[in-house]
């Protein structure tokens, strides 16, 4: 065969490369992405450039504001709290706390759900609808109120919430994946695929499952969103993290008693709850519409 | 010579229900039987619901009719064999959005059919789409494509090439010039005449416009209601049409054309 190349100075960037590359082209999302990775540098390595020990007490700076105030001090750049602890070390640990385990569920909630959308997606009839209708059901009603009724069965504690929390954000993952998985087997390309001779499973892994992509990720940061928010409020109502444990929503509500002679005990935790959310909020939003313009040039 | 397909008394009977208030209805196609020989092309006319769809999905495997044989190179096992329908039998859809799958490159779905049925390694099965893409008229380039890149006209080649890297011997194709503007059309047809010639397909397509009819087919089969209804060298049956329907659809192709000479 005569082998010509035409355009011997284009190259095809792969399908990741091409999702990066219009990604890039929104600044917004980008400034999201540096935070993001902020977060997701202090949740893995929060506790090497943590100066002090979060549950550290020291009788001798009790109270002390930020080091940007007059009467501040470098040593503790975020202050102290009512028990001399150090805010900014508290805060890393915190940060790692929330993040971390908020991705964590988010990841085995997304496993879980989509795996069992796949499956309610390919039956059909009565079954596939008893599912279907179910989780419809369960979707009416915030995860925060289906945490806590878990919660309040199996008491408090952070594995506890942790485990609310990933049962509260399945059925969306179900949900949205069932429907997906239901559109695209009435497809022509499906029936084509068959036609090639490709099994189910071939058919939905090499098929079906890219298509996903954009489904998922878009799912996930909104569930990455409610999980954070989700981990802080239970933290906040003292049904989640432990007084052991530092957590964002924790902080927060033990520092209330104090929020007027020092605000910046409760601003600082709330304000990294906000960027955390935001960030995640942005990021997806950018990948979401990165997805879906990198097919059309 | 025995043909290379030969349908014999095929019959395929499914009820539905047209709203959900309605009682069931029964639809029945067949009893039908034809044959198609090497390097042919038979269109199968009529009007919308006359199961000609049908046909086509029965033929290439998607649907088992519940009565009648189809046998392919001379034997009933050779239908019954995936592996070797899947080879020798290729279908191509009507033009839509969901032809091509939008996740995917032109090439990844290429990969798809060779990797499945036959034994080639990477390099081999690329160099083998890339001479396919050829063939279709699109450039090696377009391996790298995706769904939203391409026109109408090229995603129909596309589609035309999915059909052809097996090298098959039949190709059954559903209105595949039905969505395509008259001059895309016209191309789409040359280049299936052209590949008909260069490569002995027999060609089975399904068609409303009568023009292409008359103009690529050696034999027409006319459906109605499920039967067919007349059967015929296309040329005998374009100059005496016998049934009402293939007489209703000569008539209206031989009006418009009279008129369009009339006019210039």
């Amino acid at each position: 065969m005569q082998r010509f190349n035409h355009y011997q100075e284009e190259y095809y960037p792969s399908p990741l490369m091409h999702v990066w590359i219009e990604f890039k082209r929104s600044h917004i999302a980008l400034a999201g992405f540096v935070i993001l990775s902020i977060f997701i540098f202090i949740a893995l390595f929060g506790d090497l450039i943590a100066p002090f020990d979060p549950s550290q007490q020291n009788t001798n700076a009790i109270l002390l504001p930020p080091s940007w105030e007059p009467n501040g001090t470098i040593i503790h750049i975020f202050g102290t709290d009512s028990l001399g602890r150090d805010v900014f070390s508290r805060i890393l640990y915190a940060c790692q706390i929330t993040f971390g385990v908020s991705i964590l569920i988010v990841m085995v909630a997304a496993f879980v759900g989509v795996s069992l959308g796949v499956v309610a997606g390919l039956l059909s009839g009565l079954r596939s609808s008893i599912v279907n209708h179910l989780f419809d059901s369960i979707m009416a009603i915030p995860t925060l109120l289906i945490a806590i009724i878990i919660v309040a069965i199996l008491g408090t504690g952070l594995s506890n919430a942790m485990l609310a929390i990933t049962l509260a954000l399945i059925p969306q993952f179900v949900h949205q994946t069932r429907t997906f998985v239901k559109t695209e087997l009435q497809k022509d390309y499906v029936m084509l695929d068959k036609l090639d001779g490709a099994s189910r499973r071939r058919i939905f892994f090499s098929s079906i499952l890219p298509g996903m992509l954009e489904l998922i990720v878009v799912q996930a940061t909104l569930a990455i969103s409610i999980a954070i928010i989700d981990i802080s409020a239970l933290g906040f109502l003292n049904l989640g993290a432990t007084t052991g444990m530092t957590e964002l929503g924790q902080m927060l509500s033990q520092s209330l008693d104090v929020a007027y002679v020092s605000p910046w005990l409760v601003t600082l935790p709330g304000l990294f709850i906000f960027l955390m959310v935001f960030s995640v909020n942005i990021v997806g939003e950018g990948l979401r519409s990165a997805l879906r313009n990198r097919l059309k040039l | 010579m025995t043909p290379i397909l030969q349908a014999e008394n095929i019959e395929y009977t499914f009820k539905f229900r047209p709203s959900f208030f309605a009682a069931k209805s029964i639809f029945e196609l067949g009893p039908l039987s034809f044959s198609l020989n090497t390097g042919e092309t038979i269109a199968i006319i009529g009007n919308n619901g006359s199961g000609k769809s049908l046909i086509a999905k029965t033929l290439v495997g998607a649907i088992q009719p519940q009565k009648g044989q189809i046998s392919l190179l001379g034997s009933n096992e050779n239908h019954a064999n995936k592996k070797t329908r899947t080879k020798t039998i290729r279908m191509i859809f009507q033009h839509n959005q969901s032809i091509m799958n939008p996740a995917l490159s032109v090439g990844s779905m290429l990969h798809l059919p060779l990797n499945l049925n036959t034994s080639l390694g990477y390099s081999a099965r690329r160099a083998k789409i890339e001479q396919t893409l050829l063939q279709v008229g699109l450039l090696p380039e377009h391996y790298h494509f995706y769904r939203d890149m391409m026109s109408d006209g090229q995603q129909q080649r596309v589609a035309i090439a999915r059909a052809l890297i097996l090298d098959p011997k039949i190709v059954v194709a559903d209105e595949p010039f039905a969505a395509l503007d008259p001059s895309v059309r016209s191309q789409t047809v040359n280049l299936i005449l052209k590949l008909q010639k260069e490569l002995g397909l027999a060609f089975i397509f399904i068609s409303h416009n009568m023009g292409i009819v008359r103009h690529i087919s050696d034999k027409v089969i006319v459906m109605d209601k499920g039967k067919l209804v007349e059967h015929g060298n296309t040329q005998e049956v374009f100059k005496d049409p016998q049934h009402p329907v293939t007489k209703k659809l000569v008539d209206a192709h031989f009006n418009l054309v009279s008129k369009h000479f009339e006019s210039t």
